[in-house]
């Protein structure tokens, strides 16, 4: 199924977790947070949060700045 | 030597015995940032979230950050109070602490701040349990309006972000000295250790450098420099005796009538 | 630039002619930079002599028995019109410190006749609450002025002895119930004798700060009265010297750059003459510190609160002025309805 990553269209697996899409995606898991439809979703709640179709994921993580 | 005990930095209730804080930007590589932070012992390190690259997998630059270092997430990226809180709600769910330096610019010219969305910000962030320091245009009523609303520190421009043109703002930042209680960070546009040193000789309580050193030639020597100019203008801020700077100038006496 | 207590000590009690001169240069440095050689002119206006306190250094207090004078409307009328005339646009009312002889409604009918002849109308009378301010400043007053006399806790209940003024803090909150009232001028002060010099200095330094961090609108200013005789005796109680004077002036105006700075006529001719080149920069003309005086001509009915050193009218005020290039100003500004 479809849905935007980071503002980028992809493609994933059906009934994927967003756990599922956080190890996939990111070397350091630990320090992500994730945004999901606007809404930021808690780390425990990540192996339970089935994703759908057009949904807008953002993960986000610390980088250099001022 | 001396040294003068008891002149830590206190923000928040936290103590700290550096009054130089380090941004972690425009590196050019996560050794580099590593041995500046270990070169300066800063004590506090500004970092920036972002979208992770989810085609390249980068290393965490946390990982390069000591544990005993307090991060200070920034909220750059945010153009108006709204997007500076949804910055902060993401940092604080990292679990990296509360410490949130609120930047606010809606102008990509000259990155200057926008003094009326940040208090909006910081008024809200407040409220919400953050510890907020925010980036700012040197400007009195903005800094009470600050104040006011709960900020831990004021951190007024010097110059603009990355011009290294240090202190341009200074009699600016110096009224700001002279009337607000709260920390003042000096932070923006000083590109020399002497302007740091000019900065803590006014009172400043500490400085912000980012682009000075992560874009030197030999960053770790530099943030070394940095931070010994920043503890060598705190001691002559401390040293200070007010009688030494006033001028005498040859003019007609006013007082020879006393001792008549 | 701001000076600690040990600052303030040291050139208290620094001998050395030079460094008096040196800050004597830089007081007028920065005054002649922020005021130019503009001198503002003020008479004061005693109404009344009732007084419910005791305080040991005044001539007024409610031991001394002198005849005790309170103006009718008429007579205060009577008083402004005679000091009006000389050409004064800036009145201070006086009172002794009496809540019950000279009450609010006293005060307030004194102010509206004081519009009448007056730009500004400034008032030295017991402190009081917020709402009372209020009301003084809503029916035309500008300007308060409140002197705490002394920081020092114990000292100032050593010389206090009976009345309101008894109690410290209600007299050093009341320039916060007087900015909050609305009032957009307030001097503060010490009366010099009373107590330690560089303490108080420093004490009245630290409430000025905090005055101006807090209701940073207000302009400011600062007097320096010394005790000194009155009708022949000697009421001070420690002896602060020409020289220790000059010096207090002087680091006021340099601490505080755009405040005012009094000086009454209980100063000498020569002094104030010298006082207006480093600082000073607002003295009083014509005085007369006795209730009624202006129209009472015999001296020995008089019984004023200090006796006066400078007893030069306004005119010859204004020629002093003009003579060492000074700007007289009588007043600078022109009256609006406080709301």
């Amino acid at each position: 199924m479809k849905l935007t990553l980071n503002g980028k269209s992809k493609e994933i697996m059906d009934s994927s977790t967003l756990a599922a899409v956080v190890r996939d995606h990111c070397q350091n898991p630990e320090h992500v947070v994730a945004e999901l439809n606007g809404s930021i979703i808690g780390r425990a709640l990540w192996e339970n949060t089935v994703l759908k179709e057009n949904d807008r994921l953002e993960l986000v993580s610390f980088v250099g700045g001022g | 030597m001396m040294t003068v005990q008891n002149d830590n930095l206190i923000i928040a209730g936290k103590t700290f015995t550096s009054r130089f804080l380090l941004g972690t930007g425009k590196f050019s590589s996560k050794t580099a940032l590593a041995e500046s932070i270990a070169a300066s012992n800063s004590e506090i390190v500004t970092v920036a979230l972002r979208r992770i690259d989810i085609d390249r997998h980068e290393e965490n630059i946390i990982q390069y950050i000591p544990k005993n270092v307090t991060l200070l997430v920034n909220t750059s990226g945010a153009r108006n109070a709204k997007e500076a809180l949804r910055i902060a709600h993401l940092a604080r769910e990292s679990g990296c602490g509360n410490w949130i330096k609120v930047e606010v610019i809606n102008d990509s010219k000259y990155l200057l701040p926008d003094n009326a969305e940040t208090v909006k910000a910081t008024e809200l962030l407040v409220k919400e349990g953050f510890i907020v320091l925010p980036y700012m245009s040197p400007d009195l009523y903005i800094a009470r309006e600050l104040v006011a609303a709960g900020a831990a520190t004021i951190m007024p421009l010097g110059s603009p972000i990355g011009s290294n043109k240090g202190l341009k703002t200074k009699e600016l930042i110096q009224i700001l000295i002279n009337e607000i209680d709260i920390p003042i960070i000096v932070d923006a546009g000083l590109g020399a250790p002497s302007q740091a040193a000019e900065a803590m000789e006014m009172g400043a309580d500490a400085v912000l450098v980012n682009t000075a050193v992560a874009t030197a030639g030999k960053p770790q020597l530099i943030a070394q420099a940095f931070a010994e100019a920043v503890k060598a203008g705190r001691l002559a801020y401390l040293s200070g005796l007010p009688l030494e700077k006033i001028s005498a100038e040859a003019s007609s006496p006013l007082t020879g009538f006393l001792y008549e | 630039m701001h000076f600690d207590l040990a600052n303030i000590q040291d050139i208290l009690s620094n001998q050395d002619p030079r460094l008096t001169e040196r800050l004597a240069q830089e007081a007028a440095r920065i005054t002649r930079q922020y005021f130019g050689r503009a001198i503002s002119l003020y008479a004061p206006l005693y109404i009344s002599n009732y007084c419910s306190c005791f305080c040991t250094y005044c001539g007024f207090n409610n031991h001394n028995h002198i005849p005790r004078l309170k103006l009718t409307a008429d007579q205060i009328e009577q008083e402004m019109q005679k000091i009006a005339q000389s050409g004064i646009e800036n009145i201070l009312i006086l009172t002794g410190e009496s809540y019950q002889m000279t009450p609010l409604s006293y005060l307030k009918e004194t102010v509206l006749i004081s519009k009448k002849y007056f730009s500004s109308t400034a008032l030295e009378i017991h402190p009081l609450e917020e709402e009372e301010y209020r009301e003084l400043y809503l029916a035309g007053a500008d300007s308060v002025t409140l002197y705490q006399e002394t920081y020092n806790r114990s000292r100032y209940a050593e010389v206090h002895l009976a009345g309101k003024k008894k109690d410290y803090d209600f007299r050093y909150q009341a320039p916060e119930r007087i900015a909050r009232a609305g009032f957009r001028q307030i001097s503060l002060g010490i009366l010099l004798g009373i107590s330690d010099l560089a303490e108080d200095l420093f004490a009245l330094f630290s409430h000025l700060r905090h005055m101006e961090q807090t209701f940073p609108g207000v302009e400011y200013s600062l007097s320096f009265p010394r005790l000194r005789q009155i009708k022949g005796k000697d009421l001070s109680l420690s002896r602060i010297d020409d020289i220790s004077f000059i010096k207090t002036i002087c680091l006021a105006r340099i601490s505080f750059p755009r405040i005012g700075i009094n000086l009454s006529t209980r100063e000498s001719p020569t002094l104030r003459d010298h006082a207006i080149e480093l600082g000073v920069t607002r003295i009083s003309a014509g005085s007369n510190t006795s209730v009624g005086g202006y129209s009472t001509a015999d001296p020995e009915r008089q019984n004023p609160q200090f006796d006066i050193a400078d007893s030069r009218s306004v005119p010859e005020m204004l020629r002093m002025l003009k003579d060492r290039r000074f700007d007289p100003v009588l007043t600078d500004w022109r009256r609006i309805d406080n709301t």
